[in-house]
């Protein structure tokens, strides 16, 4: 009873708030409606018994990507209501594409027969934790495959920093070959001043 | 009973409202980007609720690389759309005419 009433909910305010992200006027909330989104997404995911992928929706969505948008939209100076001109021209069109889609799909999962492994349409129990099951296969089968995710993630950060980064000429920046080349003899002198006279710089 | 259906009919309802977004905001870079978060979204929920009702939990495997590839595209995406709007001074997308596509 309690999942059937969790499911709605979540399942409810994923959709409201995935409307409200494409139909908010400002778009820092629509930034914060997609944060409602993926919270409300990583529970759905928590009812199918997906721990670990729930845990990594709300990580990486909530803690990297939505924040890195709210970042961007802050940073830049933009007229957004000047953004939104097309918006109700392009709304009755959108809407006729959308629900047309929409209808497919649906038509596509009714129409849709459950093979035998999905007739019996209970989530089936597992003995070994979710994470544990998971880390498993990650590292035995798919080990090639996690690698190569970890090269796609350090290739979009080499490239976001190469991408965004200026020399600028103005700043005094760390000379490391200078300091590198220093030695102790030219670094160091040793002074034996007598009383009274004091350090010549 | 929540069945497999329930979960695909979320799924498919998100993933319209993305390409919605897509076709709503069609000057607006950063909402056509967050719309694509979206229907990445749509497209994970499908794969876990898959991946549950089979008892395969290859779907989660797959389902945590589409996470991967959607913070990396949301980065590199970002970026572009910074040095686009440093030259340029606007993101709007009719703008982008300097390849003279």
């Amino acid at each position: 009873m309690i999942s059937i009433l969790a499911f709605y909910l979540f399942a409810t305010l994923t959709i409201a708030s995935a409307i409200a992200v494409i139909f908010a006027r400002n778009p820092v909330h629509s930034v914060l409606w997609l944060i409602l989104a993926f919270f409300n997404s990583a529970g759905l995911m928590l009812l199918l018994g997906a721990e670990f992928i729930a845990m990594l929706v709300v990580i990486v969505y909530v803690g990297a990507v939505a924040v890195l948008f709210l970042f961007v939209v802050m940073m830049l100076d933009i007229d957004f209501a000047s953004l939104r001109s097309g918006f109700t021209r392009n709304l009755p069109f959108g809407i006729i594409i959308a629900l047309v889609l929409l209808a497919e799909v649906i038509v596509a999962i009714s129409a849709w027969k459950a093979g035998p492994a999905l007739s019996g349409r209970e989530i089936p129990a597992t003995a070994t934790p979710n994470i544990v099951a998971l880390g498993q296969m990650l590292y035995s089968r798919y080990l090639f495959a996690f690698e190569l995710a970890g090269l796609i993630l350090l290739v979009a950060m080499v490239g976001a920093i190469v991408l965004t980064h200026r020399s600028r000429g103005d700043v005094r920046g760390q000379k490391i070959s200078k300091q590198v080349a220093r030695r102790p003899d030219e670094a160091i002198k040793n002074l034996n001043p007598g009383v009274g006279e004091g350090m010549k710089l | 009973m929540i069945g497999l259906t329930h979960y695909l009919t979320v799924a498919a309802i998100l993933f319209t409202i993305g390409v919605l977004g897509i076709f709503l905001n069609r000057r607006n870079v950063i909402l056509m980007l967050m719309a694509i978060e979206l229907i990445l979204l749509a497209v994970n929920i499908n794969l876990v609720a898959f991946s549950a009702y089979l008892g395969d939990l290859t779907g989660q495997v797959l389902a945590m690389f589409v996470l991967t590839v959607a913070a990396a595209e949301a980065a590199i995406g970002l970026a572009i759309l910074v040095i686009f709007f440093r030259r340029r001074g606007s993101i709007a997308v009719d703008d982008v005419n300097r390849m003279r596509g």
